[in-house]
């Protein structure tokens, strides 16, 4: 491993000087996929292929596409050289207080984690703020909340439920039902696979009221995938991706057939399974697309509106678990948003990924993660290029700062409008702006 | 009023109107009878005429009538020689009527042979079973997948192409043997066609000293002061309903939320309870009779539109779009003033007997490869169906017809065709050279752009920002246009027009392309493009 004596300069300008003995800054990568693609591309970026020592060494890691990957990167001071390596279980044992990210990402504690939030919010600060916590459907964990679930569910006969098991992603083990009958057979059925060995690692699974009127576009039911990168927690601070893709089912939807996985379940991995699946055509929709297409239909207001409440949604789920997560301001996290839009245009939050797929499905999805995933390397800035006062990097928006972050604006009468820092489904000029933010230095595209 | 000479047919006119008769009564809820608010309105003999007037005025009539006429001058040609035959209306010059001809020959001809091959008549009823199945299945006729392997589309694109490639005047002699002088280019017919000043004059408000939508304003939060002044001017516009303001309103570009209403005026889409009742009757009709062209409608929208990244999602409207198209009799009309004639089918076993010929497909329009893409874009703007209908029949017997019939008209395809040329061979002849050499003639690539209106080439939004200004200069010369300043080294920077502006925006990498599959491989992906900007450029930043 090289050891750089040079001082990194937070500075523009200092990197110039430095340039000859800038630090090489090394990784290691397990996957295959964009992740990889990306760090390959970035100059001054040098893979290694040793096993990367945790003690006393640099270790950096990007959640990709594993279930139990993490999403740490830690680097201890500027001066030894600095090494950014993709491994898992080497951090798992060395740093098991790291995998409290999942307090955000498996979905009953997630539920757990919004209740709770909504609660204190309620208390201190009235119902009007607590009414804001108000974008996911009414949940229940099961088998521990078996009860409150058959009450709910008594209160409201004929309406659909979904059962999805807490920890599995891809669409895996999910399934629709209107009657209890329904479930009852399935917990005697014990399909549920792997629970049999271990007490401790039993399968808990979550029951959510379905949202029986989704948005339709051309009468196809979609979801909304938005990516939002955390840098820290304590104090909380988010950043939004401007592009984002809308996942559609491939068969029109309606409620009568409620076996029928392909039309009601968006991921693209169930889709993929599909008898006239088409991976030419391709089922989504950039977010660019979908935000011109309803601002035409509803107009600005309104889809300003529904963008805002957007926001609202991560910033609140975020803040639920800001206590919880134990804040190293060394790691950062990525997490997958997928979001769904009713016939009122009110956005539902469906869950939270902590590893959203990486994976390509189209050349424009390969470019797309490719952005995102260089623009988080951007944001995290182990080169030292930033200043930390930026409120845009490339393609993320800073949406949180420990409190709202506004763009100023003047307004027409003379006044100073603040207005939101997000631009979700805006045009992405990343380019533009990481040319001016970066000068010196060469970017890639 | 009506300023020009020009007899606007009062049938026409009273058939545009029709339906309309329901004067706004604003101290009433819902329409009435003209006849009815006539009498109760304050008009005396006495003073008839000023009365009737105001009448008119105060009731949004005389509007309604403005915009109808406002409609048929668009449309309308210039009024001709008086004793002119039908015919040399449609289409002045012979060769090319010939030429029109003897394609539509050919096209039906085609369709005809498909028939016979298929044992599948044109046209046949359908089964009670059948019909109820389909009204059934109305909202998702894409979920069906019947056979279509033994279709196939009519004719592409690039065999039109090839038609117009051979297109001769037999009296033009160009004088030119040595070829130094004549047209580089695949089109040989001596069309008129503009050169840049006359585009400049006819594209003014394109100019750089006017703002536009389309340039640099894509979906940012917080809008341009020219931005929200235009959208406040927008709807003022939309609440005036005027036709003639809406059309000049748009030269700038349309914002998006505005743009379904704006398209709407000026098409002078804006009955809906007409609009609505004939749409029904269209959809019946489909129900209940089974046409050949169906399949090809299936086939068409399955090849192109279903496998479009973005309107994929639209595939059902496109069924009931098209399939009730051809079998609306209204297209008809369009033919007087198109050099095109519907084909002629005859009833089993009465060939060639006039009394027994029927117009087939019913509209005369028979679909070919891409066709579906003409209505995909609408379905952005549009989600009532017999509004998207009627917005689609209306740009296509304005504009898309043109884009695939022979005529010499300056917004057909041949003129099109010879104006993109000619631009390309005066502005960047080192190009066009090069390309000529290589053996990838700019046209061969170009030409389904300009024939599909560049639909399923662009992005969306900057594929409408392009209709806006053919909706608001009524002209498709801007397709064959579009060109950018570039500076490459030693050349001069001009010429304008959206088609050629590709090739010289891309022109270096063109350059080195050594075959027509690489040209073509450089010019392939337009998705990235702004359509504005580089009109703009083109057409007003030029160093002579």
């Amino acid at each position: 491993m090289n050891r750089s004596k040079s001082i990194v300069n937070k500075g523009l300008f200092g990197n110039l000087k430095q340039r000859e003995q800038r630090n090489l800054i090394r990784f290691k990568c397990v996957l295959t996929n964009t992740i990889l693609d990306v760090l390959r591309q970035r100059p001054g970026w040098v893979e290694v292929k040793e096993t990367v020592k945790v003690n006393g060494t640099f270790i950096g890691v990007i959640s990709a596409g594993y279930e139990r990957t993490l999403a740490i990167c830690t680097w201890m001071s500027m001066f030894a050289s600095v090494t950014f390596a993709i491994t898992m279980r080497i951090l798992l044992e060395i740093h098991p207080l790291l995998v409290s990210y999942y307090l955000l990402t498996r979905k009953n504690f997630m539920v757990k984690n919004l209740k709770r939030f909504r609660k204190q919010l309620d208390r201190e600060q009235g119902k009007l703020e607590a009414a804001k916590c108000d974008f996911f459907p009414k949940t229940f964990e099961l088998p521990v909340e078996y009860h409150l679930f058959v009450e709910e569910f008594k209160r409201n006969p004929g309406i659909t439920w979904i059962m999805k098991p807490v920890a599995r992603s891809q669409g895996k083990g999910i399934f629709l039902f209107r009657k209890l009958k329904d479930i009852i057979d399935w917990r005697k059925d014990g399909t549920r696979a792997d629970d049999s060995k271990d007490e401790a690692t039993v399968e808990s699974y979550v029951v959510q009221r379905y949202i029986e009127n989704p948005y339709l576009i051309g009468e196809r039911k979609f979801d909304l995938r938005v990516y939002v990168l955390v840098t820290s927690y304590i104090p909380l601070k988010a950043w939004l991706y401007r592009d984002g893709f809308a996942r559609f089912s491939n068969t029109r939807f309606s409620l009568t057939s409620i076996d029928d996985h392909f039309v009601h379940l968006t991921n693209v991995a169930v889709q993929k399974t599909a008898p006239d699946y088409d991976p030419e055509k391709g089922c989504k929709w950039l977010m660019q697309q979908l935000r011109q297409y309803l601002t035409a239909k509803h107009g600005t207001e309104a889809i300003e509106t529904l963008f805002r409440d957007m926001d609202n949604i991560f910033i609140k789920s975020l803040q639920s678990v800001q206590s919880l997560i134990i804040n190293d301001k060394h790691c950062f996290e990525l997490y997958g948003y997928d979001i769904l839009i009713d016939k009122n245009l009110k956005p539902w939050l469906l869950e939270v990924n902590a590893s959203p797929s990486l994976i390509a499905s189209s050349q424009e999805d390969y470019e797309l993660k490719c952005r995102l995933l260089q623009d988080t390397v951007n944001v995290i800035d182990m080169e030292g290029r930033l200043s930390g006062k930026e409120k845009q990097v490339g393609g993320f928006d800073l949406m949180w700062n420990d409190g709202p972050v506004y763009n100023e604006d003047i307004n027409f009468e003379g006044g100073i409008n603040l207005i939101a820092n997000t631009h979700l489904g805006c045009m992405n000029d990343r380019e533009k702006q990481l040319w001016h933010l970066l000068k010196p230095l060469t970017t890639q595209k | 009023m009506i300023s020009r000479s020009n007899p606007v047919g009062s049938q026409q006119l009273h058939h545009r109107t029709y339906g309309t008769r329901r004067a706004h009564d604003p101290d009433r809820e819902g329409e009435v009878p003209l006849e009815t608010s006539l009498h109760k309105s304050e008009v005396r003999i006495e003073s008839l005429k000023e009365d009737l007037k105001e009448f008119l005025r105060k009731s949004g009539w005389e509007k309604k009538l403005q915009n109808a006429v406002y409609r048929e001058l668009n449309v309308l040609p210039e009024l001709g020689h008086p004793s002119a035959p039908p015919e040399h209306t449609k289409e002045g010059l012979m060769y090319i009527r010939r030429a029109q001809v003897n394609w539509e020959k050919r096209v039906l001809k085609s369709l005809n042979s498909m028939c016979t091959e298929m044992s599948i008549p044109l046209a046949k009823k359908r089964s009670a079973d059948e019909q109820r199945e389909l009204l059934h299945k109305w909202n998702e006729m894409g979920t069906d997948e019947p056979d279509l392997s033994h279709f196939r589309p009519v004719y592409a694109p690039k065999d039109f192409l090839e038609v117009l490639i051979n297109l001769r005047n037999p009296n033009y002699n160009g004088g030119d043997p040595t070829g130094l002088h004549s047209s580089w280019g695949l089109i040989n017919v001596p069309l008129p066609v503009k050169d840049l000043p006359e585009l400049r004059e006819l594209y003014t408000e394109l100019g750089l000293n006017y703002e536009q939508l389309g340039i640099d304003d894509s979906l940012r939060i917080s809008p341009e002061p020219f931005e929200i002044e235009y959208i406040r001017l927008g709807q003022k516009v939309l609440s005036e309903q005027d036709s003639a303001a809406a059309q000049q309103y748009i030269r700038q570009g349309c914002p998006t939320t505005l743009r379904a209403d704006m398209w709407a005026i000026i098409l002078n889409v804006n009955n809906e309870l007409e609009d609505s009742l004939y749409y029904e009757q269209l959809k019946a009709n489909v129900i209940q009779h089974d046409l050949l062209v169906d399949n090809l409608i299936y086939k068409d929208v399955k090849l192109t539109a279903s496998n479009d990244d973005y309107y994929f999602v639209f595939e059902d409207y496109l069924y009931q779009v098209l399939l009730c198209f051809s079998r609306d009799a209204l297209v008809l009309d369009h033919f007087n003033y198109s050099s095109a004639s519907p084909p002629k089918s005859y009833i089993k076993g009465k060939l060639a007997l006039e009394d027994y010929a029927v117009v087939y497909p019913p509209n005369g329009v028979v679909p070919f490869h891409g066709f579906a893409m003409y209505v995909a874009p609408l379905c952005f703007l549009y989600h009532e169906p017999s509004k998207l209908y009627k917005v689609f029949r209306e740009m296509y017997v304005r504009f898309f017809f043109r884009l695939h019939n022979i005529s010499s008209h300056s917004s057909g395809i041949v003129s099109l065709c010879l104006l993109f040329e000619t631009l390309i061979q005066t502005y960047l002849p080192q190009l066009f050279y090069h390309l000529r050499e290589i053996g990838a003639q700019p046209l061969r690539i170009s030409f389904k752009w300009m024939v599909r209106a560049f639909s399923g080439y662009l992005a969306t939004d900057q594929l409408l920002f392009l209709w806006d200004r053919i909706l608001g200069y009524n002209s498709l010369e801007i397709l064959a246009a579009r060109m950018k300043i570039i500076n490459i080294s030693g050349w001069s920077p001009s010429s304008r027009l959206l088609a050629a502006a590709v090739f010289a925006y891309r022109a270096e990498n063109l350059m080195e392309a050594t075959s027509l599959a690489a040209a073509e491989a450089v010019l392939a992906d337009l998705s990235t493009l702004q359509v504005m900007p580089l009109l703009q450029l083109f057409l007003f930043a030029t160093l002579n």
